[in-house]
């Protein structure tokens, strides 16, 4: 879909570039075409309207004829705009590389100078120079390009500072080149484009205001016209023949708009994150493929995930994030997932309430049933009212989670207002209540601070009451203790650990660390490139891991007090979702593989899916 | 009020606006100065004597060195003396401040329009990324960015006052008949309008890559998964996040409002300042236009304070 609107924003862009040429080429071409002058009054034939004879566009309160009036009058705005744009771009950025380059003192007293420049209200300071050097089309010129140098300076020393200190410039000034030769082969070249670019967006304002300055009799004086003295003198006119102001001010509005369009498009093209879909708006909620299979239930338990496939879609390429992943988790009881980052985990956990960003993210298949409600599907209405009601996330992360510029205490109610109605006061009790119930000192005090006036315990603490401000009967938890420190995790842990027992929530964790498993899961779920490969009860799972790629995985975690054990790491990186092998995802990095490993699907049997799973007679001791 | 000066953020603030403000005088002394021939002789005319001329450079200090003259001129700008208008014989700042008024009025409300529908247009246009509302204003807005404002005000003077009679087509008050806040809106209207067009369509393009950045934030996804609407999750959420951005943005076009009111003020006869310093250039009226700018420059200045201050009340993380 981005990539369709791309194209889309292209084509407006050539159609700008279309129209921008063709005016380009007819004022060059002007003094060859076969107008009339346009300076030569004729006071017999004043204000002939459009079409009229000899006359295409008629004629102006001089009798003079307006097409080729027009035709000259375009030249002259086109040669100005593109001449003023041309001197404030070379000027600034002169000023901008000096200032970047040489930095320090330098630095800070161009800066100055263009900071004070940038206070002046834009055209005012345009009007103070035309006043001084008097009206005139050279006088405007020169005062639209000086209003507009301190936008060019700025820009420039702003990307030049980021160059001046890489290591081809701190080479090249190693190897004894002069100040001016470093500036003119390595910084200009890097940034020209950045040039070019501001030129586009400008260059388009500059026309505008070149005209404008004409239009108020500043530029441009009779009898030669540009198209904004051309609009000043229909003025008068204006009322009884509005075609001599409609004309020239069509035309200017043609060749800005066309401007701006290319210039946007040139933009758009250069901007990295456009092309990424980085700067899409993710909708309400994930969307669903059309086609999807929905699967029965596999198992009991108040959330049950079966055969669920989610998938980014980013131009032609499918990455299959989670691939068919059937989970349950019953009240009362903690499951585990784990893997390493890109494993999936995190988008099986978010696919459940539909919080995946998308796009680029499609559910392509599968189902999520919540008690005996299908989720995968479900209106937005339905699922809005599940969230947080009924499931509640605990996210990663607490500082970029929480919104940075609400009370804690505010964002705690809002959780609450979004189900139920609740009266100010009512709310505030109810949100100290929750404060308390995580365990955070002197609440009444704290709930009226900032995110950013908590330490990152308080603040996943505030995340995990607010996960509770509902009383949902499913926590998922996104791996909520790894920005914490070591004891601070383990009081989390704890915290959630008697949540659950006191409440009888039903949780999924959601972790890269076996340690943190061991603590608080019943059950443990280990993905790998988006499936699960292997599944049982923690206990067992840490005593006997099956698959080699648990066994690896849990081979990373340093032990206390097991002595001199060697730390390793698996050898390799994780497929990528975009291309996986066929078989076992793992075959690459396994140590056990043998050649049937990469042929077909390997299912998930007794809890394990491996052909070749690691028997307990030659386990290592 | 005392205390709220003396909050230590606005005080710093303030306090960094006095070498701008002194930066602002010698930009616009220096461009006055480069004026090629001779004030007096412009004051009085080609067919001055040079006793004459001699006599009025020495009346208005002329004869002194650049750097006293700029002094003395600072100095009794600062005692309220901007000096005297030779067309209009009158004082400088009695006909600036009187000027003012109405364009803080046209300019205000084109101030306000602009904020308010340009914000709106951002985020409508956000919310639904490429749909139709989204495609529909992005056309809007490019269109009113490309539009020249004093062709668009024309075209407003021939519909809606020439042809659909509904607004009147020039200046700030009927001439004959009450002046009531009525018929300042009556006349109003249509300059504010064209004066915002411009300013709406920057805010509107802003606003919109504001939110998109937003919206694909942390916070965004908690908010959802509390199962807070998505109405709340845009009005709510991402515009108050993204303010922080916007304003900024604000406090630039409070200065292209201010100053595009130029072309305003000319096109719908409205009694502004940046009419009269037009007016004031044509004649080469230099006390005046030194006056006007330096005047609506400082203004800018302390407006900008004010949205920076704005902008520390919006966002606690900037408060030291």
């Amino acid at each position: 879909m981005s990539f369709l609107s791309l194209l889309a924003r292209n084509r407006l862009a050539l159609a700008g570039l279309i129209v921008i040429g063709i005016v380009v080429l007819l004022a060059l071409l002007t003094p060859w075409l076969p107008l009339k002058p346009p300076n030569v009054t004729d006071t017999s034939n004043r204000f002939q309207p459009i079409f009229s004879d000899g006359a295409l566009l008629g004629t102006d309160h001089l009798g003079r004829d307006l097409l080729s009036r027009l035709m000259w009058g375009t030249r002259l705005s086109l040669a100005v705009g593109f001449a003023a744009a041309l001197v404030a771009a070379t000027l600034g950025a002169a000023i901008g590389i000096v200032a970047g380059y040489y930095g320090g003192r330098t630095d800070n007293i161009i800066m100055r100078g263009v900071d004070m420049l940038m206070a002046f209200p834009y055209i005012l300071l345009a009007l103070a120079i035309v006043a001084a050097l008097g009206p005139g089309l050279l006088n405007a010129l020169i005062a639209v390009a000086a209003v507009n140098i301190p936008f060019f300076a700025r820009n420039i020393r702003g990307i030049t500072v980021g160059i001046a200190h890489k290591e081809f410039v701190d080479a090249a000034r190693l190897s004894g080149m002069s100040n001016t030769r470093i500036i003119l082969s390595e910084i200009l070249p890097n940034v020209i484009p950045v040039i070019v670019i501001a030129m586009s967006t400008t260059v388009g304002w500059m026309i505008l205001e070149t005209a404008g300055l004409s239009f108020l009799g500043l530029g441009s004086q009779p009898p030669v016209a540009d198209l904004g003295s051309m609009l000043g003198e229909a003025r008068s006119a204006l009322i009884t023949n509005p075609h001599t102001s409609v004309v020239p001010g069509v035309m200017i509005l043609i060749i800005v708009m066309a401007i701006n369009l290319l210039g946007d498009g040139v933009r758009d093209a250069l901007d990295p994150r456009l092309k990424s879909g980085a700067l899409n708006r993710p909708l309400p909620a994930t969307m669903v493929a059309r086609d999807r299979q929905p699967a029965p239930a596999q198992a009991e338990g108040i959330l049950t995930l079966s055969d669920l496939q989610t998938q980014f879609h980013v131009k032609d390429k499918v990455y299959r994030a989670v691939g068919g992943v059937s989970l349950s988790v019953k009240p009362g009881e903690c499951l585990g997932i784990i893997g390493e980052s890109g494993s999936g985990k995190s988008v099986t956990a978010l696919s459940v309430m539909g919080l995946v960003a998308s796009p680029p993210g499609v559910i392509a298949g599968g189902s999520v049933r919540y008690q005996d409600q299908e989720l995968i599907g479900a209106p937005y209405g339905t699922l809005r009212s599940l969230r947080g009601r009924e499931v509640a996330y605990i996210f990663q992360d607490p500082l970029a989670t929480l919104h940075p510029l609400y009370r804690v205490g505010d964002q705690l109610i809002e959780a609450i207002k979004c189900h139920r109605p609740i009266g100010r006061a009512e709310g505030r009790r109810k949100a100290i209540e929750l404060l308390e119930a995580v365990r955070i000192p002197n609440a009444s005090a704290r709930i009226d601070d900032y995110p950013h006036e908590m330490s990152g315990g308080m603040r996943q603490r505030i995340g995990i009451a607010m996960a509770l401000a509902n009383d949902p009967e499913v926590i998922i938890a996104d791996e909520p203790t790894t920005a914490l420190d070591v004891t601070v995790q383990a009081q989390v842990l704890s915290l959630l650990d008697d949540l659950r027992r006191e409440r009888g929530l039903a949780i999924v964790f959601i972790t890269h660390d076996f340690g943190v498993v061991a603590q608080l899961c019943d059950r443990v779920a280990v993905m790998y490139a988006g499936r699960i490969v292997e599944e049982g009860a923690t206990r067992a799972i840490l005593d006997a891991p099956r698959h080699p790629y648990t066994a690896r995985l849990m081979a990373c975690v340093p032990e206390l007090g097991g002595g001199k054990r060697r730390l390793e790491a698996i050898p390799g990186l994780p497929p990528v979702v975009s291309n996986l092998p066929e078989g076992c995802a793992f075959a690459e990095r396994c140590t056990r593989v043998q050649g049937d490993c990469r042929k077909g699907e390997i299912p998930l049997e007794n809890g394990v899916r491996c052909l070749h799973p690691v028997t307990y007679q030659e386990a290592p001791a | 009020m005392l205390r709220f000066i003396l909050n230590p953020y606005i005080l710093k603030r303030l306090i960094s606006a006095v070498p701008v403000l002194l930066g602002i005088s010698v930009i616009v002394f220096a461009i006055m100065a480069l004026i090629p021939g001779d004030p007096a002789t412009a004051i009085l005319g080609s067919y001055a004597t040079p006793e004459n001329v001699a006599a009025l450079n020495e009346d208005l200090g002329l004869d002194k060195p650049l750097v006293q003259q700029y002094f003395i001129w600072l100095g009794n700008m600062l005692q309220g003396d901007f000096g005297r208008s030779f067309a209009l014989n009158r004082p400088v700042l009695d006909e600036v401040l009187e000027r003012f008024n109405a364009t803080l009025i046209l300019a205000g409300t084109s101030f306000v329009l602009c904020s308010i529908l340009g914000i709106i247009a951002g985020v409508v246009s956000a919310a639904n990324q490429y749909g139709w509302a989204d495609k529909a204003i992005t056309f809007v807005v490019l269109l009113g960015i490309s539009i020249p404002s004093f062709f668009l005000g024309m075209m407003m003077i021939l519909t809606f006052a020439v042809n659909l009679r509904w607004f009147p087509a020039s200046g700030m008050w009927p001439i004959y008949g009450s002046r009531d806040i009525w018929a300042l809106i009556d006349h109003l209207a249509m300059p504010a309008l064209a004066l915002s067009v411009v300013a709406t369509g920057v805010i509107a393009r802003l606003s919109r890559s504001a939110m998109l950045e937003v919206l694909r934030q942390d916070f965004i996804r908690t908010a959802r998964a509390k199962g807070v609407h998505e109405r709340g999750v845009i009005w709510r959420h991402a515009l108050r996040a993204a303010m922080v951005s916007i304003i900024p943005v604000l406090g630039v076009q409070a200065g292209f409002v201010l100053s595009g009111a130029v072309y305003i003020e000319v096109v719908f006869q409205w009694p502004g300042l940046g009419r009269m310093l037009v007016d004031a250039i044509l004649r080469r009226d230099i006390l005046l236009v030194q006056g006007g700018v330096v005047f609506v420059a400082a203004c800018y200045v302390f407006f900008n304070i004010v949205v920076d201050v704005a902008q520390s009340y919006l966002d606690p993380r900037i408060k030291t």
